[in-house]
């Protein structure tokens, strides 16, 4: 079952093309990265799953249902661009957007207490956005977002402004969001600090998607036997089986990449190193979301 | 519709509720008291204030020279020299001296002060220096000033329309005076609450709010909504300021007993210059002409289509609100901030000012003049040129043109509105021209 299928999605203006024919499918209940660098079409998208404009051709379907104006209450999205009313109070605010989403006052004013307690707020609710610390602001926004309890929730650059604390606490919330049943679609160009957090991911560049699927299995698919290892010890490799790409020696400490090749095992790298040397650490080099993305990108430009 | 009624509630309840709103209503009416007030609290504080000494080497004023309430003459003697001697070491208001003189060739009067002299005490002077030459040389001639007063004649023309609807009268200054407090009101209204409108975008464009209110409700909506919203706190603003004023004048009138100092109306139609000193049988005749005169203009104040004028006002106030409100709604859209403004703004506000212009120097001298006719039924001036001539009586169908034309005119400053709007409010960091924006209208979002 899925949240959202996009398919064959295609956006023009005047003289560039913002998205060309990117299809691909968000699951139910998960965190779903939407990665790219700055001006690869991500926002676009996200303007057009959200229904503030429309793609040119292609199709998006909600629950399985073509989009409609109705889903947008079943949709938060928190824009890169941060915005609330400066001379409103924050009670007042999220009151009035949530309103705006379809709840009704007292429900609204409900949901608003629990939340302000959850993220200590409590304090600020009778204050004017405009004298709120920006992190502040943030967890406001961010409430204003979920506020209505919506199946999917779109998150663009959430944790820019945020600092590490906060960061944390934010985190916190949208794993509880995603436990209750929601979908959350991670916006961002810095791919690292959602890697931890996200189940699936699609990668875009110059307004065409270049990767999808599981992390799990994009990194499955895309590791290359690698591994470090660090010890003490001269170390020596002269199998076949094991290309070493990189070694430096320290004070009778050494540190190497070592690729296995010919379909060797890692424990079979591990039981050779272990007659030769005193192994220290052993680990798989796995390619980072980033890595992948660069080659990735270099391979589709030499296409 | 319910996400429309929530927009306009914010928009009115966050002005309404600001202190620059609270201190314009309140404060105004208080202006007003003050302008009525004030003078007329003057006039009964400057009783002891020109006190003028006379040296008269003719001996032909000196004991003519009335003193009035705020005008006193001490008569005094020896040479102009010891006389500016006197005055100097005196605080009074001025030195008045006469030379010797022949009655017919009268010559060389001059004032002495220490400040300027003011330009109403000077013509007061000449003025009562002039009477009492000519009273010398009606005596002198032999003519009695009682006679000539009699012979004086007065009148005021009563101007009555003959239509079909048959005669009535038809006061010119009321007529028009009507239209142009109309037109007035519906010129300041419209910029002061349209330019809110384009404040109100910019704000929400810069704070990138707009971004969070487009995902839940239509760019349309948002727009009308703050359209309608500042509509209504323009609205309260202007009764808040009838009522209060009509409180704060009667409250004032009451407390103090002051008669308000008469409007430059009152005194424009008695004829009468300020500071002009009239006997008292000059008085009672310029007091029975004025009364004369505001009775006729108050039966033409009955005679005018009160209700009529107060339809049409309201149509063309809110019309003219509407077609111009949803133009700065979408300049503010065009727009990063404030200051990129100027070159949208330029075309919307020529026709405003143009009109209010041509309505008095065209409209007012010909009000059923073709001028006056295309101009009240092109809808970008007609809310102020048709609100000046309706008072005169505009035939049926004009109005209706003129209505309908309005009415396809707001539509369609809307549409375009809208279709700039929904593009512009997303579009950042852009100077956007003319042509820009000419293709905004037709791009699909």
């Amino acid at each position: 079952m899925s949240i959202l299928k996009i398919d064959g999605v295609s956006k023009r203006y005047a003289n560039h093309t913002a998205l060309n024919n990117v299809s691909f499918v968000i699951p139910t209940g998960c965190i779903f990265g939407l990665l790219g660098p700055n001006g690869a079409g991500k926002t676009s998208l996200i303007r057009i799953i959200t229904q503030i404009t429309g793609a040119d051709t292609g199709e998006i379907l909600f629950k399985g249902n073509r989009l409609k104006p109705d889903h947008i209450r079943e949709m938060g999205y928190l824009p890169e661009e941060r915005g609330l009313y400066k001379k409103m109070k924050v009670g007042e605010q999220l009151l009035y957007l949530a309103q705006l989403k379809g709840l009704t006052k007292a429900d609204a004013t409900e949901r608003i207490k629990g939340w302000i307690d959850r993220l200590e707020i409590r304090d600020w609710v009778g204050k004017n956005i405009e004298d709120l610390s920006k992190g502040m602001q943030q967890k406001v926004q961010f409430i204003a977002t979920v506020l209505h309890e919506p199946a999917l929730i779109i998150l663009d650059e959430p944790f820019s402004g945020f600092d590490p604390i906060n960061a944390n606490l934010i985190k916190d919330e949208i794993l509880r969001l995603r436990e209750r049943g929601a979908s959350i679609i991670f916006s961002t160009h810095r791919m690292e600090s959602v890697e931890e957090l996200c189940d699936n991911i699609a990668l875009i560049n110059r307004a065409q998607k270049v990767l999808d699927g599981s992390v799990k299995e994009i990194k499955e698919a895309y590791k290359t036997d690698t591994f470090q290892v660090i010890g003490n010890g001269k170390l020596m490799i002269l199998n076949p089986d094991f290309q070493v790409l990189e070694q430096h020696e320290n004070h009778g400490v050494f540190r190497a990449s070592i690729k296995l090749l010919n379909g060797t095992q890692p424990n079979d790298l591990l039981r050779y190193l272990i007659e030769r040397v005193e192994v220290h650490s052993f680990i798989e080099l796995v390619p980072s979301i980033n890595d992948i993305f660069i080659r990735k990108v270099k391979e589709t430009h030499h296409a | 519709m319910h996400k429309i009624w929530l927009i306009i509630q914010r928009e009115y309840l966050t002005r309404v509720r600001k202190k620059s709103f609270i201190i314009m209503t309140f404060l105004t009416p208080l202006l007003l008291a003050a302008f009525m007030v004030v003078p007329a609290w003057l006039a009964t504080v400057s009783d002891s204030s020109d006190v003028v000494m006379v040296l008269d080497e003719s001996g032909l004023f000196a004991d003519k020279l009335e003193t009035k309430k705020d005008l006193q003459f001490i008569p005094i003697q020896g040479d102009l020299e010891s006389a500016k001697e006197l005055y100097r070491e005196t605080g009074n208001t001025a030195l008045l001296y006469i030379p010797k003189m022949d009655i017919n060739d009268p010559q060389g009067f001059k004032v002495y002060s220490k400040k300027n002299t003011n330009i109403q005490t000077k013509a007061r002077l000449e003025n009562m220096l002039e009477k009492e030459i000519e009273n010398q040389r009606f005596i002198a001639s032999g003519i009695d000033r009682e006679q000539l007063n009699k012979m004086k004649a007065n009148i005021s023309i009563t101007t009555v329309n003959l239509s079909d609807e048959g005669e009535r009268d038809n006061n010119a200054w009321v007529t028009s005076g009507a239209g142009i407090v109309a037109a007035v009101i519906i010129y300041f209204f419209i910029f002061m609450y349209g330019v809110q409108i384009m404040r109100g975008v910019i704000e929400e464009k810069t704070n990138r709010i707009v971004e969070v209110i487009i995902s839940s409700v239509k760019p349309f909506q948002l727009m009308m909504g703050k359209i309608v919203g500042i509509a209504a706190v323009g609205l309260t603003q202007f009764l808040l300021w009838v009522v209060l004023s009509m409180v704060v004048v009667t409250g004032v009138q009451a407390a103090f007993g002051i008669k308000p100092a008469p409007t430059p109306a009152e005194q424009m139609m008695s004829g009468r210059v300020a500071g002009e000193d009239l006997t008292e049988e000059e008085q009672a005749v310029e007091d029975n002409k004025t009364k004369a005169v505001m009775g006729t203009a108050l039966s033409a104040l009955s005679n005018l289509n009160i209700p009529l004028i107060l339809g049409c006002f309201l149509f063309y106030f809110l019309g003219g609100y509407l077609l111009y409100g949803s133009l700065f709604g979408a300049v503010g859209a065009a727009v990063d901030n404030e200051t990129d403004t100027q070159q949208f703004m330029f075309p919307i506000t020529i026709p405003l000012v143009i009109s209010f212009i041509l309505s008095y120097s065209v409209v007012l001298q010909n009000p059923d003049g073709p001028v006056a006719f295309w101009l009240s039924v092109i809808p970008l001036t007609s809310p102020i040129i048709m609100m000046v001539r309706v008072p005169f009586g505009v035939p049926a169908w004009e109005l209706l043109v003129s209505m309908g034309a309005l009415i396809l005119g707001f539509i369609f400053t809307t549409w375009i509105a809208a279709r700039i709007y929904r593009v512009g409010i997303l579009m950042y960091g852009k100077k956007v021209s003319y042509r820009e924006l000419s293709k905004w209208l037709f791009y699909r979002v």
